[in-house]
């Protein structure tokens, strides 16, 4: 159980993704829901959205960018390697419908969150354009994925090394002047989130995100994922995690996300010092 | 009066308050096989036990304890396992005061027999000293029980069917087996290594257990009885922590005591970085609540550093519903209870960060349906001060996760599952609930006994039909 089958690097060593076999996730998984992993008994759980599932093969697909104590240790598990725990799927499943026009904005590993999301609105029949978004072009990820996946895409670059030379908000916001669009779906940084969806408000489209809170349990156990929505507040795996774009409080997240920053930084360190 | 009476009762030799507020080693030591023994002998061996009735589980309290002191320790242990499968657990955490030991004899002209420390020291004893070996199981039935959760109720369910020649599968959604023996109650209460031998145990009589498995969302109830389970017990906790409700409460630095407790037990967090999950260690902590989950929360941040913990709450000393033994030993601590007091909201840096809190006085007025005087907040008392963390521990609602992927199992309109008091059994056919998913947050004793109950019922079931 929770054996890495398949694995690849991505965006020059900064991304891994990892196939895992997980037959009975495999089986319920739906876009938009994540698990929970842990690398070793004295790891800590951390959340991730599926990227994919293989209901047939029996496994799930994650893709993570190495930041941190776990991801670390997550890089170092090769082929055959188990983690060692692996819980799911949690999370409400996205509403996948026939809306009409839809924009799916990624940027990041966010991509890979919103790559089965965006075959489910493709496949329930809608018109989808996808947006994506990354510093420079190597460090893009899934791009022929997420042009399956679509009916038209764009990719917009920090740096200018491919497509638009500038955020993906500017490409949202030209698409939407240009056409009547009925849902966005926007995953990935915290800003990139928030920005997009002030264009959205502003020209009233109904907008969803998918948050990223520190999580323990995953099964609303703890409320440390607490996010504040509108006035509500919810906890980001039970209730979550993708929430209405423009009712979400992005700077409390932001902060919220920052909570271990010190402790983060120790952690690793002495992390990297054990690996080597 | 015979001499029996006029024996003291055992004082439990016990870490120094001073010394132990700082590590995270159990308190109490434990008797020596000497106090055990002479403390065994003040029994008066009662003809109809009053204190056999005081227990959920009925464990066979005089033979007991005439083991311990006839010096058949080994013995005791295995008198406690045949009602108990969870001896050294209960020996620490039940409320003895409100059961066995409340109705002892002894107890209306002096000091009850020391029936939990007994129960502890025996259990203690075996687990140490014992063969390691456990009881035997009957004849395999061929039928198979899904017990979803692994906390009190769940492991004493899976002992008694266990015991009766039943499969069974514990389904645990954490990594670890133990529930909130493992998650919520920290080390210097429970130590960890008593909770993994006592699953051990359970392992050793055949119990399979799947971890990492949240029934609800990995696999639904209807799914395991269509891989072949023929009955289930769902004992999953009470699960959803209750917040205040209050402006701020979600500046960094305010924890529910779920989060609090797992990062700190579960997770390990009080041995970080050589654990990988973080735990914050406040200088001044604010604990809001007086139960014991509370306690457990004020005197876990005392053992993390903090310089000063204060337990806040809205009514008196008197109705503080921790037990005494667990408010006494947080005031040896020196852990503050700041009474009559209720916050109403708290203040943040620019950072998010919680920096203190705003508080009103209150007074007791009317009792309300709890039977408790009612506090009224005091018009005009609002005042501050400083924390830089704080621990929310007003109690918990029923997780909905399990119950709303189960279609037929009636809830009540808390969301707690609806299940016949006497035996557990649900509105679902082959399905029985206990513990804290059905009773509201309560005991670990009382949780056992749900699943005592359960147990017989669903042995029943299995051997006789619903």
């Amino acid at each position: 159980m929770s054996k890495i089958v398949n694995r690849e690097e991505m965006a020059q060593g900064t991304i891994i993704l990892n196939e895992i076999e997980a037959p009975r996730i495999s089986q319920k998984a739906k876009p938009g829901q994540f698990v929970i992993l842990q690398a070793d008994e004295t790891g800590e759980r951390i959340p991730l959205t599926m990227a994919d599932t293989d209901p047939e093969k029996g496994t799930i697909t994650i893709i993570y960018m190495v930041v941190g104590t776990s991801t670390t240790k997550f890089k170092e598990l090769k082929v055959g390697d188990e983690f060692y725990a692996l819980i799911g799927p949690l999370g409400s499943p996205t509403h996948i419908g026939n809306f009409g026009k839809v924009v799916c904005v990624g940027g990041g590993t966010g991509i890979a969150v919103l790559h089965p999301i965006t075959k489910a609105l493709k496949e329930a029949g809608n018109d989808v354009t996808t947006i994506l978004g990354s510093r420079s072009y190597d460090l893009l990820i899934m791009e022929e994925m997420m042009k399956a996946a679509s009916t038209r895409l764009h990719i917009c670059t920090d740096d200018g090394s491919m497509g638009h030379h500038g955020f993906v908000t500017d490409v949202l916001k030209e698409t939407l002047k240009k056409d009547d669009i009925d849902l966005v779906v926007a995953i990935g940084p915290i800003p990139m989130m928030k920005f997009c969806s002030l264009i959205t408000k502003e020209m009233n489209v109904k907008t969803i995100v998918s948050l990223n809170p520190i999580m323990v349990d995953g099964t609303g156990m703890c409320g440390c994922c607490r996010v504040s929505i509108g006035e509500d507040t919810k906890f980001a795996c039970v209730d979550g995690p993708e929430f209405d774009g423009h009712k979400v409080d992005f700077d409390e997240l932001g902060k919220r996300l920052a909570s271990y920053l010190e402790d983060e930084k120790q952690s690793l360190e002495a992390c990297k010092i054990s690996i080597a | 009066m015979s001499k029996k009476i006029k024996t003291p009762r055992a004082k439990m030799p016990e870490q120094d308050p001073d010394a132990r507020r700082r590590n995270f080693d159990e308190v109490p030591l434990g008797l020596t096989e000497e106090m055990a023994m002479v403390e065994a002998s003040r029994c008066l061996q009662c003809k109809k036990p009053l204190c056999v009735d005081g227990c959920p589980v009925s464990v066979k309290i005089p033979e007991f304890i005439k083991l311990i002191a006839e010096k058949d320790f080994s013995g005791a242990a295995k008198k406690l396992w045949e009602t108990n499968a969870l001896p050294a657990v209960c020996g620490r955490v039940c409320p003895q005061e409100d059961q066995c030991e409340g109705v002892c004899i002894l107890g209306k002209k002096g000091d009850p027999v020391a029936i939990g420390y007994l129960e502890k020291f025996a259990a203690d004893w075996e687990r140490e000293n014992g063969s390691g070996e456990v009881p035997e199981v009957a004849e395999k039935t061929g039928k198979k029980v899904a017990i979803i959760g692994s906390g009190p109720s769940a492991i004493t369910v899976a002992g008694d069917l266990l015991l009766k020649g039943h499969d069974v599968t514990i389904f645990e959604a954490f990594h670890k087996p133990g529930g909130v023996l493992v998650y919520g109650i920290p080390e210097f209460r429970l130590p960890k290594a008593i909770v993994a031998s006592e699953i051990a145990s359970l392992e050793k009589m055949g119990a399979n257990i799947e971890c990492n498995t949240v029934v609800g969302a990995s696999v639904t109830i209807d799914e395991l009885f269509e891989e072949g389970y023929d009955a289930a017990y769902i004992g999953v906790g009470a699960g959803l922590p209750r917040f205040m409700n209050i402006e701020g409460e979600n500046f960094i630095g305010i924890y529910s005591a779920n989060e609090y407790l797992t990062r700190t037990n579960l997770m390990k967090g009080y041995l970080f970085p050589e654990y990988d999950t973080p735990i914050a260690r406040g200088k001044n902590v604010v604990v809001l609540g007086a139960g014991n989950v509370a306690m457990d929360s004020a005197r876990t941040a005392m053992r993390l550093g903090a310089e000063s913990v204060k337990v806040v709450y809205r009514r008196s000393r008197e109705e503080m519903p921790a037990r005494d033994e667990e408010l006494h030993h947080a005031e040896e601590e020196k852990i503050e209870f700041v009474l009559l007091t209720n916050p109403t909201k708290f203040y943040g840096d620019e950072n998010g960060r919680v920096t203190g809190m705003e508080c009103l006085k209150m007074e007791l007025g009317e009792p309300d349906d709890s039977g408790r005087r009612r506090p009224v907040p005091i018009e005009g008392s609002e005042f501050d001060f400083d924390c830089d963390l704080v621990v929310v521990s007003v109690g918990s609602n029923a997780n909905p996760l399990l119950t709303s992927s189960t279609p037929g199992l009636e809830l009540n309109r808390w969301g707690n599952i609806t299940a016949d008091p006497a035996n557990g059994k649900t509105s679902k056919k082959g399905v029985w609930a206990g513990g804290d998913i059905v009773t509201g947050a309560a005991t670990v004793i009382l949780a056992m006994g749900a699943g005592r109950d359960a147990a017989t019922s669903m042995h029943d079931y299995l051997t006789l039909g619903w």
